[in-house]
């Protein structure tokens, strides 16, 4: 039985044209980019290459992209970065409750180090207020980090006007694109964005890659120290493999760009036509309208995660509970605690995520499973 | 052509290619999730962890996966000091540390935290005295590379370790980035608390790194979020490079076992041809010395001259540390030396790996021989 993979926020397959776009990196062209010869002076070129490519991705320029080993890197350099390089200026930060860990993890170091942090509470649909951050700002506010698409239940939030009171109030704004990056079209500049996270392992990029936009202008205090590399904001020997299976990752993308939104919808509304049709009590989490195409977050009344996760798992379908960061344990989502308060749907919501390779045959085999799961649980 | 320049990087063995392809391809899912294909690509990591943990000679708890040699260095130096400042706010390393380590203290310097770099000798050696000298009640770290990377020289570590057994509270961090596989080290057993290591310098993939904690140190973490790696590194790990750098150590420690005598003939065959061109002096001690790197200076020719004349005859070679060869200013190593300029200014990096032959060391004189003596007739400033 071959498995079905609905797990692509958890982690996305390496795509083949990645692997092969990576292998003459490793084979012949794998000289260190800061050496002087010429196989330093190739990889240095296409590093470069990489990085037009990737900055033209959202439009940003050349020098605004910085490559680093993760989603998690980038959101931990974009802000305790920040922090550490304006905390002459103020000391106040304001971030959601719906963060992932990376960025929540990141701004409690800074509150054990003497910042404050506001956490803005979500809505049921798991969305910010844009006037809640309005209201937060404060005179010694020197960052809003608001994540772009929620990775439990797919929520957007209101970038674009987030984006314009930090234009205005003179804050800035970084935010989470790792689940959102390759699902919608990002202008950064358009958008009022000054930091913005990307993780290359969910876009069917390589693991150990990632990369941070920083405005032009912004100085950031870097979180690794030595070699020069990266415009002496992240040391260390740039993993040129890597960077160019990203950037093959991200041509993909831009080729692909329409077709594949169509696509991750249609799964999903498919996979709700079945639930609906076939009749079983499910919970929506998130929202339906402004959520990104890929995630899928249900509560099943009657039943309850782990038995859920345990059945699919044995029916050949990976999903799963929510944030595969909390490394196996299934602890009560942090995210589903700030929308609402209800103990059952809390405890038997899982995420289903779409992506590369899936087919509609495997979503609609997918969703009857689920159902005839769910009947089997709530029968008990 | 000639790849002599294996301490900037190394090309990846094949073997270690085809488990980053396999593991690509068929072991994508995330370990941290819980369905099956996230439990297999758990036990993957689990197996490389042991794997490694038994070819390092240490418990599998003790590996942390790290971005590379750089993070794992600013992890320790930092993790270490952020964590145990309450303790005491001096750090003691030396002048001639990798910049990973260097800048990383010169970071904590502005934080407040007192350095003492220890000097070294002309060999680049430093002294136990000086070390025990520098040791205040307040020391919480003393870091010192095993094997430098400009000039090779091997610092005492395990005397150093077993010295500082008498100071039980002081941790002790060694960069083996460039030692590991060349040069044994017993680090558990001189009581190092933390070592660094990077793939790319071994055949592995670049953007890979370890660095092994004692059971029981703590330290501040660099990278907060997931509680990937016991806590110490958030971050969805890099399977296929962890699993790739698990094979590339594996068949790095069978050669060193198996090849070591050849890469020692090759380096007396270097060294011996090198000493006998006129107006080239090693800088690379004889003694205490590394087997792959061999640095020389030709006083008197710009090293980037001789770098360039050398890759038209598809040699290559280094001037001082790839990180910091673009920047003009002489090598902080070889000033720390107490060379005279004209000789730190003008050193060349050779830095070999097994695979290199007997065969491409005499054709690397031969050549060198020729370009000096045409750069010598026309060049000399
Ligand atoms: C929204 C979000 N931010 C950050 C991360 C962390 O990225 P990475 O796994 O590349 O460290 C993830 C995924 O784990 C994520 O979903
Ligand atoms: C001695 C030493 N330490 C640390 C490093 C840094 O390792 P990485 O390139 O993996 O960041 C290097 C190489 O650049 C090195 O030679």
């Amino acid at each position: 039985m071959s498995a079905i993979y609905l797990d692509h926020a958890a982690t996305s397959p390496t795509r083949e044209e990645v692997v092969e776009a990576m292998v003459p990196y490793f084979t012949t062209q794998y000289g260190n980019p800061s050496s002087i010869h010429q196989f330093g002076r190739n990889t240095r070129q296409a590093l470069d290459e990489a990085r037009r490519v990737i900055a033209s991705s959202i439009n940003a320029n050349f020098k605004e992209i910085i490559f680093t080993s993760g989603g998690t890197e980038s959101d931990n350099m974009a802000i305790i970065g920040t922090a550490l390089a304006l905390q002459e200026k103020g000391k106040h930060i304001i971030t959601s409750k719906v963060e992932h860990h990376a960025v929540l993890h990141a701004v409690q170091y800074l509150e054990e180090n003497g910042f404050e942090v506001s956490y803005l509470s979500a809505d049921e649909e798991g969305r910010i207020d844009p006037q809640q951050v309005e209201d937060a700002i404060r005179d010694d506010t020197i960052l809003v980090t608001i994540m772009y698409g929620n990775n439990e239940v797919g929520t957007l939030q209101p970038i674009e006007e987030i984006g314009k009171i930090t234009s205005e109030k003179k804050v800035l704004f970084h935010t989470d694109a790792v689940q959102a990056y390759g699902s919608v079209s990002i202008d950064v500049k358009h958008l009022g964005i000054d930091l913005l996270s990307v993780s290359a392992h969910k876009i069917n990029g390589p693991k150990g890659n990632g990369f941070l936009y920083v405005r032009e202008g912004l100085w950031l205090e870097p979180r690794a120290f030595g070699g020069e590399q990266e415009r002496k904001r992240r040391a260390g020997t740039e993993n040129v493999p890597g960077i160019m299976g990203m950037k093959k990752a991200v041509e993909l993308i831009q080729e692909e760009k329409i077709g594949r939104h169509e696509q991750l919808l249609n799964m999903k509304k498919r996979m709700l036509e079945i639930f609906d049709g076939e009749g079983i009590e499910y919970i929506l989490n998130g929202s339906i309208n402004l959520s990104l195409p890929h995630v899928l977050n249900v509560s099943f009344p009657g039943t309850n995660v782990e038995a859920m996760l345990v059945n699919l798992d044995l029916a050949g379908i990976a999903a799963s509970s929510g944030s595969a960061c909390t490394a196996g344990s299934i602890e009560p989502s942090h995210v589903l605690a700030a929308m609402f308060d209800d103990h059952e749907r809390m405890t038997s919501a899982i995420r289903f995520s779409f992506g590369h390779g899936n087919t509609m045959e495997e979503i609609e085999q997918a969703a009857k499973e689920t159902v005839r799961i769910v009947n089997r649980l709530t029968s008990m | 052509m000639i790849y002599f320049d294996n301490s900037a990087t190394t090309k990846p063995y094949p073997e270690a290619l085809k488990t980053y392809m396999t593991v690509s391809e068929s072991y994508f899912a995330n370990p941290s999730s819980i369905h099956r294909l996230g439990g297999e690509v758990e036990k993957l990591i689990s197996t490389a962890r042991n794997q490694i943990a038994g070819l390092l000679r240490v418990n599998p708890g003790e590996v942390v996966f790290t971005s590379g040699g750089t993070e794992a260095n600013n992890l320790a130096i930092k993790g270490i000091a952020i964590e145990h400042q309450t303790r005491g706010k001096h750090l003691i390393s030396t002048e001639i540390e990798h910049a990973s380590c260097y800048e990383s203290f010169r970071q904590l310097e502005h934080l407040g935290f007192d350095i003492t770099f220890l000097p070294v000798d002309r060999n680049g050696h430093v002294s136990i005295q000086d070390l025990r000298n520098a040791i205040r009640h307040d020391s919480i770290l003393v870091s010192v590379m095993h094997v430098n990377n400009e000039i090779g020289t091997i610092q005492p570590v395990e005397e150093i370790g077993q010295f500082l057994k008498k100071h039980p509270k002081i941790f002790f961090h060694v960069d083996h980035v460039q030692g590991i596989g060349k040069v044994p080290l017993q680090y558990v057993q001189s009581g190092v608390d933390l070592c660094s290591f990077s793939s790319h310098k071994f055949h592995g993939p670049k953007g890979v790194g370890i660095l092994y904690i004692r059971n029981g140190v703590t330290l501040s973490p660099l990278l907060h979020g997931g509680s990937q790696e016991f806590k110490h590194r958030a971050g969805t790990e890099n399977i296929p490079g962890i699993i790739a750098m698990a094979k590339a150590l594996r068949l790095t420690m069978e050669k060193s076992k198996k090849e070591m005598d050849g890469l020692l003939r090759l380096n007396r065959l270097l060294r011996s041809k090198l000493v006998e061109i006129e107006g080239v002096v090693l800088n690379t001690p004889e003694k205490q010395s590394a087997p792959h790197i061999i640095n020389f200076s030709v006083p008197g020719i710009k090293p980037e001259v001789l770098i360039h004349s050398l890759e038209e005859r598809d040699v290559f070679v280094s001037t001082k540390s790839a990180c910091s060869s673009k920047s003009t200013e002489v090598s902080r190593v070889l000033e720390a030396t107490g060379y005279e300029l004209k000789r730190a200014s003008s050193a060349i990096r050779i830095s070999l790996s097994f695979d290199n032959t007997m065969n491409e060391g005499e054709r690397f004189i031969a050549i060198l021989e020729d370009i000096l003596n045409n750069l010598t007739k026309v060049m000399r400033y």
